[in-house]
């Protein structure tokens, strides 16, 4: 009887078998510092191989030159390219042009999120709030390409753009520097919308409404009580559209008409002259204003809310 | 026009031996990176087919069906060789050039604008003709030209040739154009809506303009230019910006740039009109001569699939799959016999070897000019590539 006892109350709870993995997981508890690095080790090894390691080879690059005939890469040290790509006057025309765009866009979309990130998280109805984040967040479903290329035809000689405008006497943009202005500000909306609305969500209602009783109109209830509160939200929105339209290149392509932007004539060195070096040294211009640009807003707290 | 054809032909022999020497120095050089491209690395006899084969190709060079299923000759090689075909198709010679680079494609169709670039740098391997039992029927006039031989040796075989056109909008020019100034002098009168093609080798089509409207710039070769040539060209193009809608290097989106009438005027390839379905564009080859292309087959130094590849080569020197594909594509067959299987080889000027003779076909600019002169240096490629950049601005 009580052998039998025994035995059961062995199967019920049967001892540990010493296998590798249990003789790992005893030496790992009495060690906390072994556990965190082996837990950080994979995706920091991940973040300094694909993220630093790319970046650095960038820089390199920018430093070395090329066989200018058969487009192979001479490790030669040289600052000649980082020279003409600071001296450059086509240099300098195509980054103002650039930064113009970038500022302009984010400016748009900005203007755009606003109202409607102010209209999803504190006037609709839940149900309606939902059927609007979904709205939001449809295009990006689609392939970029797709949206590029329907603006395309949207701003084609006689497209929806031109047709709707020509009973009054105006003419379509075409394509040029304000389509691609109109196009990138239509891509990058989404980004925009949704940090700007999750920033106006944690505005309680309850200030709107002290705001209120104490006399405070909607415009100075916005600019006194909410837009302090929501800035570090604006500033993250800013941040997606600014560096995805500093770099873009596809859509100028596509509806800048005959205008290069910086991402264009790293595309061109990479693609069609065979120049890497060059090209590098041009990638490093975005690089540096996003640098300024993101040390600048850290002291708003901006980067928490990424 | 004989005149012009002995003197081309005399500075084409002198560019040549030139360019020999530059790129026997430049093999010296790179030798012991590239891997060797030399005699002893080509076939004499060939094995088994591989079973696949990798093409990178211009676009309508290799049609399997995909895009219109009546136009199909890859399938009739698949069929007799076993090779299976993947392609992958490229908008500029430069593109091309890179892509090459990366070592998987076996065969590619290069212009003369990247051949010699592509034989610099090792990309590809020299090609014994003998094995290929076609080559004895390609024009005789399209073989060992500079642009796919290098000092006696073959790089591959012609395939076809054409001229860079010039289309425009029937509504907008009823009475037709018959000079590239539509482009340039008079671009203002459709400012907005001239195109141009987008990339550096497009100085040349100004270069030729040039030959003929300002003959005291001396430009021989609108491919050897030296610097003051170049600045006058750089200065034309400059002045035609203004009026450009937009560049085009994907001919996709020119088609739909002139289906909507968003261009009106400017360079084009003869596929393009024939892709156009709104029926308001007509093509010209102007009184100033043009640009234009002389494709070669070529074999990558790095091809795992050399049997395939060589089978490729035959099989599209072949009269009848080299009558379809330069066919549907527009432009003259390199094979002479392909003529009896297409209609309409007198459009295309097929074996006119004057005709062939007006068009410049892309070369790679050096810094020795090609036509033969030896006291300037020749502004090259690279050169080119800034000047492209700066003239977009």
């Amino acid at each position: 009887m009580s052998s039998t006892l025994e035995q059961s109350a062995r199967t019920a709870v049967p001892l540990p078998r010493g296998t590798a993995a249990r003789r790992l997981s005893v030496a790992l508890s009495s060690r906390p510092r072994a556990r965190l690095a082996l837990l950080l080790s994979t995706p920091l090894l991940w973040l300094g191989l694909v993220y630093i390691a790319a970046l650095a080879a960038l820089l390199i690059t920018a430093f070395w030159t090329t066989d200018t005939f058969t487009g192979e890469v001479r490790t030669e040290w040289t600052l000649d390219n980082i020279i003409t790509v600071v001296t450059g006057s086509l240099y300098q025309t195509v980054t103002l042009r650039t930064l113009g765009i970038a500022v302009l866009v984010t400016v748009l979309d900005i203007a755009i999120a606003l109202p409607i990130a102010f209209f999803m998280a504190k006037v609709a109805k839940p149900r309606l709030r939902y059927a609007l984040v979904i709205a939001v967040l449809m295009p990006l479903w689609a392939s970029y390409l797709v949206k590029a290329y329907a603006w395309r035809s949207v701003l084609s000689e006689g497209g929806i753009v031109d047709w709707s405008l020509r009973p009054f006497g105006i003419e379509g943009p075409g394509y040029g520097l304000p389509a691609v202005i109109m196009t990138l500000a239509y891509l990058w909306l989404p980004y925009v919308i949704l940090p700007i609305y999750a920033g106006l969500e944690r505005v309680p209602d309850s200030l709107l409404e002290a705001s209120g009783d104490l006399g405070g109109k909607s415009g100075r209830t916005f600019f006194s009580v909410v837009l302090p509160m929501l800035w570090p939200s604006i500033i993250a929105g800013a941040i997606f559209s600014f560096s995805l339209s500093l770099g873009d290149y596809i859509t100028v392509n596509i509806v800048g008409g005959a205008n290069q932007l910086l991402g264009n004539l790293v595309y061109t060195n990479v693609g069609a002259a065979n120049n890497l070096p060059l090209a590098a040294a041009i990638a490093l211009i975005p690089v540096a204003i996003m640098s300024v640009f993101l040390l600048s807003v850290r002291r708003t707290g901006a980067l928490d809310n990424l | 026009m004989n005149r012009l054809f002995t003197a081309r032909r005399s500075t084409a022999f002198a560019g040549a031996a030139l360019l020999s020497t530059t790129l026997l120095l430049t093999a010296c050089g790179t030798a012991g990176g590239g891997g060797g491209g030399d005699d002893s690395g080509m076939p004499t006899e060939l094995g088994e087919t591989e079973g696949q084969i990798s093409i990178l190709a211009w676009p309508g060079y290799v049609e399997d069906g995909s895009n219109d299923p009546t136009v199909d000759w890859v399938t009739p090689y698949e069929d007799a060789t076993g090779c299976e075909v993947t392609v992958k198709t490229f908008g500029t010679s430069d593109e091309a050039l890179n892509l090459m680079k990366s070592g998987e494609y076996d065969v590619v169709s290069a212009s003369g604008d990247a051949s010699l670039r592509l034989v610099a740098g090792g990309d590809v391997a020299p090609v014994n003709t003998d094995l290929l039992e076609n080559y004895a029927g390609i024009f005789d006039f399209l073989k060992m030209q500079s642009w796919n031989s290098v000092d006696g040796v073959s790089y591959g075989v012609p395939h076809g040739y054409g001229a860079n056109l010039l289309m425009y909008n029937t509504d907008v020019f009823p009475g037709g154009l018959d000079s590239w100034s539509a482009v340039f002098d008079d671009a203002a009168a459709n400012s907005g809506a001239v195109t141009a093609y987008d990339s550096p080798i497009y100085i040349a089509d100004a270069a030729v303009y040039l030959m003929a409207t300002q003959p005291d710039l001396g430009i021989e070769n609108p491919y050897s230019l030296d610097e003051a040539q170049l600045a006058a060209a750089v200065d034309l193009l400059k002045a035609q910006r203004e009026h450009i809608g937009e560049y085009w290097s994907d001919y996709l989106k020119e088609i739909q740039a002139f289906e909507t009438g968003d261009s009106v005027v400017g360079t084009t390839w003869q596929v393009i009109q024939n892709s156009i379905t709104t029926g308001n564009t007509e093509v010209v080859l102007p009184r100033e001569g043009t640009t234009g292309w002389s494709d070669t087959w070529m074999i990558s130094s790095q091809s795992a699939n050399p049997n395939c590849a060589y089978a490729w080569l035959d099989y599209i020197a072949s009269p009848e799959a080299n009558a379809t594909a330069t066919g549907y594509f527009g432009e003259a067959p390199s094979s002479e016999a392909a003529c009896d299987f297409r209609e309409d080889c007198e459009a295309y000027h097929a074996g006119d070897e004057e005709y062939a003779s007006q068009i410049w076909y892309w070369s790679t600019p050096i810094a020795d000019c090609l036509d033969g002169r030896t006291d300037v240096e020749c502004t090259d490629y690279s050169q080119w590539t800034t000047a492209w950049q700066e003239i977009k601005g």
